[in-house]
């Protein structure tokens, strides 16, 4: 039997915002429980609302971001439910019209083909509070003050069919929240958080299953895993005979299980309803013109940018557009470098990607700066320096053992030999102390090509030009 | 003490006749010893008072007062009140003391009155009688054996038996137009947006407004120019600039039309009352008003519209009181569950309960569209009706209530029949507009209510055809006996 995976995604991006949705509280992440809710974030009697016109903003660029359609006159409601954690004894979110419509996001999948996800929609709505249930003894603890934090809620289409296809639409919207800033799309912190619906069907249904909602992942590691778990258990289930039950479940990490959190029946009817605390949130125009002039270059764009103006793969200028700090840095590398996009991509993607991933250091606090490594590509493209020596100049820069490239060069003697004359004399001893391996190359194996280059190189201490090698040795041996 | 009226008091202060600390201490001694009788004021606040009335002499004699600087005034127990219990006339509030003022007790600091005392309402305001608090009912200064309506029931009685010179009260369906009527004292709902929301504890967000209760609306004019404004605080406030309602006052009412629409005049009126109203129009006719007959034919569906609306509200407003943060928590709780249900059940009373349970009702999917929606749409007829009218009319008259005071416990057992004593009042919360309540005169002791409606943002008119009204009649000058 083949079964296929489907999988809408509801992203939560909390807006960088100084405070909060609806109270001039902060929004800082980490400070003592409670010390960062104000009366109006814990409901007292008699406090009211006001929206934080900052997040108007911040809804209309990722609108735009999106391809969406804005709404004019969107409306703030209130969803009702108890909890200790949501202080008035509602969330205001958005309902019936939400501020951002329709709209779209293009991902790239593996075989660098591009697929449309239609996203259906995006709502601002108030974070609730905290509850803790650990160390009080039997008793839980509140703490309320991520109570209030504006979250923009972005809901897609159930588009996606299989667990990469959710992390590549995740990738490309956390990468377009941070271009705009409106999200620092901290996953630890829960800046960026992902509740995915899961169904499988038979190949060719076009009726979709009964779809589980995964809830509390906060990495894409851990989504993935979530999805192709709960598609596997929903498949299992289905095989022996089972259905599966429309309900939440949650993920756990460490088990790396899912486990139901309450079913549809258990679920609480909202009564959703327009708060009468709150004014239409109206957008005109001129607002969203004004917001789509100061847009700065979003990740499609950029991407397609690198394609074309720097003969980048699909692939190379995917990854090197996910985040802009990391597209920032490729550009300049390439400016240094004397116009060497390939090579920079290669690094970047390469040596530089793996010294940050094994140190666990952002693109933003590399040590090695875009100027230096552009001036090493440039070495290279120049025949100053080959790509292995490059290497180790780069191990130098890396280890902070030197600053300076031309000067590493020069200290180290790691010029590159481009000497005709030098080289021939080199190759013409070696041919002479290994005549009987001439004679079997000359006599068909071919093999032994590779045999003569490590003995130049290593004659040479690397420094020889591996095309003039290659070029000086063929001809000779041909004789 | 001579003097009845804010105007006097405040003449009086500028001119040293009378200290603010002696005026305060006078209508201190007048709690004392009546309110026993009424149960008026829920919590009174004598050493606040004298300290703030001791603040206001020094204004008076640096030359710095405004006209209502030293003038005591008694909040209704909704506004919340830095320091001092804000209990909204439930248990659930019994214990809670406001970390903050309203914005309405803001500018009346500002405006140097000196409070009292908090007053005596219905629970969460929700009454027509003012028999729902948990502090006990307040009786009619008029009659001890009857209501003094509600929901600002307490403010209504305390002005009206000369406790206080001046009392906020918030209007939901005619919480302040009812009992000013019902009380014999002049009391105005603004048009929604006009008086800040902000530190009133909420019932109906949609409907709610506060305002002033006093003896003329001259005095009414001078304590609405205080406490209007837009606040950044309520995002349904009006950023509208604020006439001084004082200055209006005398323009004359020549050529003013007045249309009294018919649906307030028909069946369920008491005819004494009717009579009364009759009356005053041939007053306003002399004094050159000219008199339509219109219709607000959507009238009788106003009730069943704001008994799914207010409640629908309710439900949703009064969530956040579950026994976690403040307020009421009930003993023991055995886990969250019980602690929602026995701090809700234990900590609200029965009439709050029901309000409660309806509008949880009237929001649940599937009946959503049959009720809140519905209402909704109703709410625009109603609105309607009333732009229709000012198409041809500059007010609308007619009875504050179908009744005098009703006998308390008259009527606890039969909500919908309370409900309907508000028949005349709702429509104008309903649709958002201004609407005041004068004394029209008094049948069998009692007295009778008269409601002017103006357009939206004319609070100034109706101020001004009141105060005309006022300057030819003198019902707003009586004192009930034994007070």
């Amino acid at each position: 039997m083949e079964w296929e995976t489907v999988i809408g995604l509801e992203v939560h991006t909390q807006l960088s915002t100084q405070s909060k949705l609806f109270s001039s509280a902060s929004t800082a992440f980490g400070a003592e429980p409670n010390t960062q809710a104000s009366i109006i974030d814990l409901g007292f009697p008699g406090v009211l609302p006001v929206l934080n016109r900052e997040v108007v903003q911040m809804a209309i660029k990722l609108g735009l971001g999106i391809n969406a359609t804005i709404t004019k006159k969107s409306i703030f409601a209130r969803k009702n439910y108890f909890y200790p954690d949501l202080p008035k004894g509602y969330q205001i979110s958005q309902y019936e019209l939400p501020v951002v419509g329709k709209g779209f996001l293009d991902i790239i999948l593996e075989d660098g083909s591009t697929k449309r996800i239609q996203i259906t929609r995006a709502h601002l709505e108030e974070d609730a509070g905290k509850s803790l249930h650990e160390d009080f003894h039997g008793l839980s603890g509140i703490d309320l003050n991520r109570a209030g934090t504006p979250l923009l809620e972005i809901v897609s289409e159930p588009d996606m069919r299989s667990a990469k296809e959710a992390i590549a639409y995740l990738k490309a919207l956390h990468s377009l929240v941070r271009y705009l800033e409106i999200c620092d799309g901290n996953m630890q912190e829960g800046s960026f958080r992902c509740d995915a619906n899961v169904s499988v069907r038979r190949k060719g249904d076009s009726k979709f299953g009964t779809r589980t909602e995964l809830k509390n992942i906060n990495s894409f590691r851990f989504i993935e895993r979530a999805i192709n778990f709960e598609v596997e258990r929903q498949i299992a289930l289905i095989e022996s005979g089972g259905t599966v039950k429309q309900e939440t479940r949650l993920y756990d990490p460490n088990k790396n299980e899912t486990r139901t959190m309450r079913s549809k029946e258990e679920a609480n009817d909202y009564r959703y309803f327009p708060d009468p605390d709150l004014l239409p949130l109206v957008i005109t125009d001129e607002m969203i013109e004004s917001v789509r002039s100061n847009l700065p270059e979003l990740p499609q764009q950029k991407r397609q940018r690198f394609m074309d103006q720097y003969g980048l793969t699909a692939y190379d200028a995917t990854v090197l557009v996910s985040s802009k700090p990391l597209a920032d840095y490729f550009e300049i590398v390439v400016k240094e470098s004397g116009n060497q996009p390939k090579l920079a991509a290669n690094w970047i993607m390469g040596d530089l990607s793996a010294a940050l991933n094994k140190d666990d250091i952002e693109i933003t606090a590399c040590h090695v700066s875009a100027k230096q490594l552009g001036k090493l590509i440039q070495r290279i493209s120049d025949n100053t320096i080959s790509g292995k020596i490059a290497k180790t100049i780069f191990e130098t820069l890396w280890n902070k053992e030197g600053n300076d490239v031309d000067e590493i060069i020069e200290k180290q003697g790691l010029k590159q030999v481009t000497d005709t004359g030098a080289i021939e004399k080199l190759i013409d001893q070696i041919l002479s102390d290994n005549a009987d391996k001439v004679a079997e190359y000359r006599s068909g194996k071919d093999k032994l090509f590779g045999f003569f280059v490590g003995l130049a190189m290593k004659a040479s201490g690397g420094k020889m030009n591996p095309q003039q090698l290659n070029e000086v040795l063929k001809k000779k041996l041909a004789g | 003490m001579n003097y009845k009226f804010i105007t006097e008091f405040s003449n009086a202060l500028h001119t040293k006749k009378i200290s603010s600390v002696e005026l305060t201490r006078y209508f201190l001694d007048r709690i004392k010893k009546f309110d026993k009788q009424l149960n008026s004021f829920i919590t009174v606040c004598e050493d606040e008072a004298l300290k703030e009335a001791k603040k206001a002499d020094e204004l008076l004699a640096k030359g710095q007062a405004h006209a209502l600087t030293g003038i005591p005034i008694a909040h209704k127990d909704i506004f919340c009140t830095q320091g001092i219990k804000t209990s909204c006339g439930s248990k659930m509030l019994d214990n809670f003391i406001s970390p903050y003022d309203a914005t309405v007790v803001k500018k009346f600091k500002e405006a140097g009155t000196v409070l009292l005392g908090k007053t005596n309402m219905d629970e969460f305001a929700m009454g027509s009688s003012n028999e729902n608090s948990f502090y006990g009912p307040v009786k009619n200064p008029w009659d001890l054996s009857v209501v003094p309506g509600g929901s600002s029931g307490g403010s209504a009685a305390a002005v009206a038996a000369h406790l206080a010179p001046a009392a906020t009260g918030t209007d939901t369906g005619g919480s302040i137009r009812q009992p000013a009527g019902l009380c014999g004292i002049t009391g105005i709902k603004p048009t929604y947006g006009r008086v800040s929301r902000y530190g009133m504890i909420a019932f109906a967000s949609s409907l709610d407004q506060g305002g002033p209760f006093a003896r003329s609306a001259a005095d009414v004019a001078l304590l609405l120019n205080a406490m209007s404004g837009f606040d950044e605080h309520d995002s349904t406030s009006v950023n509208k600039v604020v006439p001084d309602y004082s200055s209006t006052l005398d323009q004359p009412l020549n050529g003013l039309r007045i249309g009294l629409p018919k649906e307030y005049f028909g069946k369920g009126l008491d005819p004494e009352i009717s009579k009364l109203i009759h009356e005053a129009v041939e007053e306003f006719k002399k004094l050159g008003a000219t008199i339509h007959e219109i219709n607000l034919p959507n009238t009788e569906l106003s009730i069943p519209a704001y008994y799914v609306v207010a409640p629908a509200e309710c439900s949703s407003n009064l969530a956040r009181f579950d026994g976690v943060r403040y307020g009421y928590r009930c003993d023991n709780p055995k886990d969250l569950e019980d602690l929602y249900k026995r701090s809700r059940s234990e900590g609200f009373g029965s009439e709050v309960k029901r309000r409660i349970m309806i509008g949880t009702y009237a929001l649940s999917a599937g009946y959503y569209d049959a009720y809140y929606l519905k209402a909704q749409k109703i709410r625009c007829l109603i609105r309607n009706d009333f732009v229709e009218a000012f198409k041809k009319v500059d007010i609308i008259l007619g009875p504050t209530s179908p009744t005098t005071a009703f006998k308390i416990g008259e009527k606890v057992d039969d909500p919908v029949s309370m409900y309907l004593s508000d028949i005349y009042t709702i429509a104008v919360n309903l649709a958002g507009l201004p609407g005041i309540s004068i004394p029209a005169g008094f049948v069998n002791k009692l007295p009778v209510g008269m409601q002017l409606i103006a357009n939206y943002f004319e609070e100034g008119r109706l101020l001004n055809v009141a105060h005309r009204f006022q300057t030819v009649t003198d019902w707003h000058t009586k004192i009930p006996e034994g007070f």
